[in-house]
């Protein structure tokens, strides 16, 4: 009964952690884009007009989500009104069970109850994530489908061919550091990034594979469909893509879907090639200092600083993906296709190789 | 599994299964596909099998249904009303049928219904024991496998550079 609960409450925890973090990256990005286009960006917003003063952040966190979602929610006539309803909902519900598979902290000891920080210790962990990641795609062409629209067709045919190609070069990409910690449960890579080189260099990820972190962001933010990514939105082209004829709390789904699977891409990057929730020199019972001494601290503590190294982190790669977003233009089509297939695909099979002969020899 | 897990599933499965065949409109056919296919990982799952339930959803629910989708959505595939006027089609779907459903009996029949959930090894159903046993026993198989599937892979390239 009391697993039961405190398995409701990890899930619980991390849901809303990814939720509110997509609710956050909305007005990171708008201000984010304003910092890079040397505007002041939103800043102000009143309800009723009527508000005296300025809240600033809060003041623009909640007025966007509510102006979406009391706005009118329009279905194209000679649209697929089920599909329409359920392409959304199909979109955001496998990004947001993406994270329970990702580990947010070492073990939190109560009494004698070790408490794994993870919502759901899988022995599939990766395969998991690869599996919700894959289902991702239904949302996109469902939507492009269902609102008998041409353009949205085309951001949806778009979508489906773009996530396929990339899914490829994604999971590729992650053999190697299977290969490297020889486990799918991320929380098992997580723990084995623990230990140091030389008493020194904390052994993460990154330091063995760079070139898959290199595929893997790329193709991850090719899976979240943002620029250089974006065409399936493209809305110079497409109006706005897959979603043109989507309006009101079904659009505000499709942007919240964008920026989970932002966080998602970050959680991986940091659980797979930075050490997850570690810390450096930060070990269950305290500070482990190489020149020897160590300063002992209390497992709540502990366990507090490792949930904190681990947002920390996500959010500095949520960071970088905006910042790469704002930053580089459109690729064309064919470009796309070309670096897909032609570059990120036999970069991973030629790492994937490497990985296997180094383990071999080593 | 106990029967009410099996049969709470069991029903949901079977009503999707035969609307991938009773639905006019393709897109939903193949939508209730990969629902078919959804609920059959869960069956996996229940079964302890849990690398092959993830399998499952990466193959098929999540790239071999999407490139149907695919398909359907660019050709633009609308009901056709002269499909279901074939007469000699649907005796043969139903003969067909028919003997699928009969094959089942007569396995049904031979199956042993012993044997339960206590007697899993140890480990079973995980990425290790799997893969131990898919390189050791099942090396031939599994590397034939693959190669026929480069073969499928190789020909489609040649069918369709030939138009060109």
């Amino acid at each position: 009964m009391i697993d039961l609960v405190i398995s409701f409450i990890l899930t619980l925890m991390v849901l809303l952690m990814v939720l509110n973090l997509g609710g956050l990256l909305l007005w990171v990005e708008r201000k984010g884009s304003a910092i890079l286009q040397d505007r002041i960006g939103a800043n102000r917003a009143a309800i009723f007009g009527k508000l005296p003063f300025n809240l600033g952040i809060v003041n623009t966190l909640v007025a966007d989500p509510i102006k979406l979602f009391t706005k009118e929610d329009f279905v194209p006539p000679g649209a697929d009104k089920l599909l329409h309803t359920l392409a959304p909902i199909i979109a955001l519900v496998p990004v947001l069970v993406t994270f329970i598979a990702v580990p947010f902290g070492d073990v939190l000891i109560i009494g004698d109850r070790e408490i794994n920080l993870q919502a759901a210790n899988l022995n599939v962990g990766l395969l998991y994530i690869l599996a919700m990641v894959s289902l991702g795609v239904y949302g996109v062409v469902l939507a492009g489908w269902a609102s008998n629209n041409r353009w949205a067709l085309l951001g949806g045919i778009r979508g489906s061919a773009q996530m396929i190609s990339y899914e490829i070069a994604l999971g590729l990409s992650l053999i190697g550091v299977v290969l490297t910690f020889g486990s799918l449960d991320l929380q098992a890579i997580a723990r084995a990034q623990g230990h140091l080189i030389g008493g020194w260099i904390p052994a993460w990820g990154i330091l063995y594979q760079p070139l898959a972190f290199l595929i893997f962001l790329t193709a991850g933010i090719a899976e979240s469909k943002r620029v250089p990514f974006d065409l399936p939105e493209a809305e110079s082209e497409l109006i706005s893509g897959y979603f043109t004829e989507y309006s009101g709390a079904k659009q505000a789904t499709f942007m919240l879907v964008d920026f989970v699977e932002v966080i998602i891409v970050s959680g991986l990057v940091t659980t797979l090639f930075f050490g997850g929730w570690q810390i450096p020199f930060l070990m269950r019972d305290g500070i482990h200092f190489p020149w020897g001494s160590v300063l002992h601290l209390p497992s709540v503590l502990v366990a507090l600083m490792q949930v904190g190294a681990f947002t920390l982190k996500v959010l500095f790669f949520c960071w970088l993906q905006i910042m790469i977003r704002w930053t580089l233009p459109r690729f064309r089509y064919d470009q796309l296709m070309k670096l897909g297939w032609r570059i990120l695909l036999p970069l991973a099979l030629v790492n994937v190789m490497l990985t296997a002969l180094v383990i071999l020899l080593v | 599994m106990d029967q009410i897990t099996f049969f709470a599933l069991a029903l949901p499965l079977v009503v999707v299964a035969a609307l991938v065949i009773l639905h006019p409109n393709p897109v939903y056919s193949a939508l209730c596909l990969v629902l078919t296919l959804f609920i059959l990982a869960v069956y996996f799952l229940f079964l302890d099998a849990h690398m092959v339930a993830a399998l499952q959803i990466i193959v098929y629910a999540g790239a071999i249904m999407v490139l149907f989708l695919f398909v359907i959505m660019l050709l633009n595939i609308q009901t056709d009303p002269q499909e279901s006027q074939r007469k000699g089609l649907r005796w043969a779907a139903g003969i067909g049928g028919g003997v699928l459903v009969a094959e089942l009996f007569l396995l049904l029949r031979r199956t042993p219904t012993t044997g339960g959930h206590d007697s899993l090894p140890e480990g079973f159903g995980t990425v290790t024991v799997l893969s131990e046993r898919l390189f050791t026993d099942f090396l031939l198989p599994f590397e034939i496998t693959s190669v026929l599937l480069l073969v499928a892979v190789v020909g489609a390239v040649v069918l369709a550079k030939r138009q060109t």
